[in-house]
């Protein structure tokens, strides 16, 4: 594994890698190396390219380095009173560029948006080994095309990011959740569309297969107490509601957000439109799926024991898309990661990684979308 | 004027009633423009010192006839510029005299809306007011309100990324798309996103949304719907000067409130707004504050409280809170008429777009004076206070020779000096023709590049909207070499594991 202490460093083993025909994978904290197909291929990490460039509460705005660790970030601006709100999850070992790069957001993703759409501005080396900088480093800026964008989520495909410049928010004063019990999925997610859609600002809505269903309510004290007292009239078509204490609603919340106490060696994520994810778990119920769901339902959780490509088709088939999260090895080195788009828009996404990596330096074979890509020339 | 557009190629002139025949075959009817005197409101987009027919006028109905023309098109190298409603203030949809200008007023329909997962399917030139208009009846609204709201069309917003007022707490354009439908300059149709959040693959949405037209041609657009505030209030407070406004805007986001909407307007802006107007502006102040927050009441009445003490420690000289509706709208008539209340005291002005970090405000405002001074123009600023966003008027007289020149380096100015003090040349009008010779203010050669090799993936014939955003036209065989590194070993001195 190669470590460059700083971006000239990296810069090189770039552009070495792209002259020579080598491969690299860009890493942050390893969190999730078992994620894709099996590959042998050397490691570039990220993690000593760390620390804090510039942290500007005022003017909502934090410039890092990728290798610093998630959990810092989110300590330094949780001492100035803000956060994320895309609200990154992740384990101790997470940076803030694998975050940014794997496109990972909570429960508040649903009304506050994803790490996309919090990434203002950048630095990055190209797969050419050339350095460039995209967005900036204010809150509103239109001023050229949002390559920020596209290197959210990209899992270091088209460069690595050496600098991240993030939107931060004011973190709420009061945070609430009101709990109801009981519903199966199909009344959980009417009752979560009704929240989300109510104007009480219900900013996460999640369920458990276990038959939570948990509304956070955050903001200002008198407007988060107004909000929960107007919450139960608001669902009463739905369900009755309590309020819980934070400490007995963090750990639902983490189970939601994480799927992580499903039970199943082959773990998926499937994003869909929220009112299909009953009929989703109506598909995969018969296969004895675990399950949890966030988003209002727009994310579900899904483990299981059998390595076919059920969720998949299904999630397909409901307009929207599974990803496999975690596997056995021989599931991995046959089923792609990402949900296979259509033809014409993998050719486009081929077409833009080339854009940034003529090479394919980044084209190690972890998506199975590459297959072409050892036979384009530098 | 000093900006100049790719010289027309001649070859396509001469073949400009082939084109004509074929666009009537694709498009047949009255869907295609080609009399000078019928080209003639085409002409121009929002940014109306910028003027040049175009070579014809496509209306298409249908994705296929997008389709169609772009691929005849592509096929016989004829440029196409997209536009939408054409209130661009940057020149983003500026024809170009050898181009096929193709508008998409005729997708006017909303084409589904679901109310339970709030999404609405809409084609691209329905405006961005019709969409709030079809939900609204349910409670529901299309957050993103650019000041043209009731003209400008969700096509045209998401290839500018439009903001507008409630921008900084309910975000841009690219905040609010779920999906869009999306025809290539080859013609082949692609689809990007859908109704469900974060997509797997390459983020493709985002980089099409603000890419100005570039890139492709949206013929449907998935946008996120969300429920009506249950109240909105505002505020207003007048200040001495700007200084002690931007001081009360950082306090009140260092608080932890992020306010639906705050705006500033200097001395000159708010007399010109109170004599259009007269809705009862402070005149003997140096800065006025609208500040809005929405929600639910009780979190209205705390925040209005919360900013009222706020304005009361930074100096603030008045201090009126809207006692209803009437008075909430009151207090934005004359920030929305702004602009035409400035056209009534200048026979022309030019609106600037950059932005800065906002505690560089008070020094960018006195250098903006200075700058007044040295072109002999005058300026009225309104601010998107909350979020940064400068909109600087210059007023200057078409008519006095040289004046529309001194008011274009004027501006140039301001945006040099907005990205010199660490901000952006535009914050949510677009780059078009108006900033691009300004790029390199902002980026690098090689940053440029990297933005130009991403159009090349969409559009590798540089054909759809050219002479916009970049201010050189490189070619894509060109920007796809590499500088091969020989002989290097790698890395010996670097620690493995």
């Amino acid at each position: 594994m190669l470590e460059p202490r700083d971006a000239q460093d990296l810069r090189q083993i770039v552009a070495d890698a792209a002259s020579q025909g080598r491969k690299l994978e860009l890493r942050g904290g390893g969190t999730r190396a078992g994620f894709g197909a099996p590959r042998e291929v050397e490691v570039v990490s990220l993690r000593q390219i760390a620390g804090v460039v510039d942290y500007d509460p005022a003017e909502l705005v934090l410039t890092v380095r990728p290798g610093t660790p998630l959990a810092d970030v989110q300590a330094l601006v949780a001492g100035q009173g803000q956060m994320l709100a895309f609200e990154p999850w992740g384990d101790a070992d997470a940076t803030i560029g694998g975050t940014v790069a794997a496109s990972v957001a909570g429960s508040r993703r649903v009304t506050a948006g994803s790490a996309r759409d919090h990434l203002l501005g950048l630095t990055a080396i190209s797969g050419r080994g050339e350095s460039f900088v995209a967005g900036a480093k204010v809150v509103k800026n239109v001023t050229g095309y949002d390559l920020p964008k596209l290197m959210a989520g990209s899992w270091g495909r088209l460069g690595a990011m050496i600098e991240l410049t993030l939107k931060v928010l004011p973190r709420p004063r009061v945070t609430a959740t009101m709990l109801a019990t009981g519903l199966p999925p199909r009344a959980a997610h009417a009752a979560m569309a009704c929240a989300l859609g109510s104007n009480a600002e219900v900013s996460a809505a999640a369920h458990l297969s276990t038959g939570e269903t948990l509304l956070r309510v955050a903001g200002f004290a008198p407007s988060v107490e107004a909000r929960c007292m107007a919450l139960p009239a608001l669902m009463a078509g739905h369900c009755p509601l309590q309020r819980l204490t934070e400490e007995e609603a963090a750990p639902l919340w983490q189970r939601a957000m994480t799927g992580a106490e499903l039970q199943g060696s082959v773990r998926w994520k499937v994003h869909l439109p929220p009112a299909r994810a009953p009929e989703l778990l109506e598909r995969l119920a018969p296969l004895g799926a675990g399950w949890a769901m966030d988003w209002g339902g727009g994310l579900v959780w899904v483990t299981l024991d059998d390595p076919g490509t059920q969720v998949r088709d299904a999630a397909a088939a409901l307009g929207g898309e599974a990803t496999l999260i975690a596997a056995p090895q021989d599931m991995r080195a046959t089923v792609p990661a990402l949900q296979p788009r259509a033809a014409g828009v993998m050719a486009l996404e081929q077409r833009v990684r080339r854009a940034f990596d003529p090479a394919g330096v980044f084209a190690t074979g972890r998506f199975m979308e590459d297959a072409d890509a050892d036979q384009l020339s530098a | 004027m000093s900006i100049a557009m790719p010289a027309p190629d001649q070859a396509t002139l001469a073949k400009r009633d082939r084109i004509i025949a074929a666009m009537r075959a694709i498009v047949p009817g009255e869907g295609v423009i080609v009399d000078e005197a019928a080209l003639r409101p085409w002409e121009s987009d929002g940014l109306t010192a910028y003027r040049q027919p175009p070579m014809l006028v496509v209306l298409p109905e249908t994705v296929e006839q997008v389709s169609a023309v772009l691929r005849w098109c592509h096929g016989e190298g004829v440029r196409v510029v997209p536009r939408g409603s054409g209130t661009s203030l940057s020149g983003g949809a500026l024809p170009l005299a050898d181009a096929v200008l193709l508008g998409m007023g005729k997708f006017k329909r909303v084409l589904d809306i679901d109310y339970e997962d709030r999404v609405a399917v809409v084609q691209p030139g329905v405006t961005n007011l019709a969409i709030t208009q079809a939900v609204e009846g349910r409670g529901l609204y299309y957050a993103p309100d650019p000041s043209s709201q009731i003209a400008c069309s969700i096509g045209g917003n998401v290839a500018e990324n439009s903001g507008g007022v409630h921008c900084l707490k309910y975000g841009l354009t690219t905040n609010n798309v779920l999906g869009v439908e999306l025809v290539l300059m080859d013609g082949e149709i692609v689809r990007l996103g859908g109704r469900h959040l974060d997509p797997g693959g390459l983020d493709l949405l985002g980089v099409i949304v603000g890419s100005e037209g570039l890139l492709g041609v949206v013929t449907e657009v998935t946008v996120r719907i969300l429920p009506k505030p249950e109240t909105a209030r505002a505020v207003l407070v007048g200040f001495p000067d700007a200084e002690q406004a931007g001081a009360c805007v950082a306090q009140v986001i260092a608080e932890g409130i992020i306010p639906a909407g705050m705006e500033m307007m200097d001395q000159p802006a708010i007399h010109a707004a109170e004599a259009f107007v007269k809705v009862g502006y402070p005149l003997d102040v140096g800065a006025l504050l609208i500040v809005e927050v929405d929600g639910p009441a009780a979190e209205c009445d705390h925040l209005i409280e919360e900013i009222a003490r706020i304005a009361g420690t930074n100096g603030a000289v008045t201090t009126r809170v809207s006692q209803d509706e009437a008075e909430r709208v009151a207090f934005w008539a004359g920030r929305k008429a702004a602009f035409p209340a400035v056209g009534r005291i200048s026979p022309d002005y030019y609106c600037m777009d950059g932005t800065i970090p906002r505690r560089r405000l008070p020094e960018v405002l006195r250098r903006m004076e200075e700058l007044s001074q040295k072109y002999g123009l005058g300026v009225a600023n309104v601010f998107h206070a909350g979020d940064g966003n400068l909109h600087p008027l210059i007023l200057y007289d078409a008519n006095v020779p040289g004046e529309l020149d001194r008011a274009e380096e004027f501006g140039n100015d301001i945006l040099r000096l907005c990205v010199e003090v660490g901000g952006v040349l535009t914050g949510e009008h677009g780059v078009g023709i108006e900033k691009r010779d300004l790029m390199p203010e902002m980026f690098t050669e090689a940053d440029l590049k990297q933005q130009q090799r991403v159009k090349c993936a969409f559009d590798p014939a540089l054909l759809l909207n050219p002479g916009k955003v970049f201010p050189t036209l490189h070619r894509c065989a060109e920007l796809g070499r590499m500088h091969v590194h020989h002989g290097a070993l790698p890395h010996p001195e670097l620690p493995r594991f």
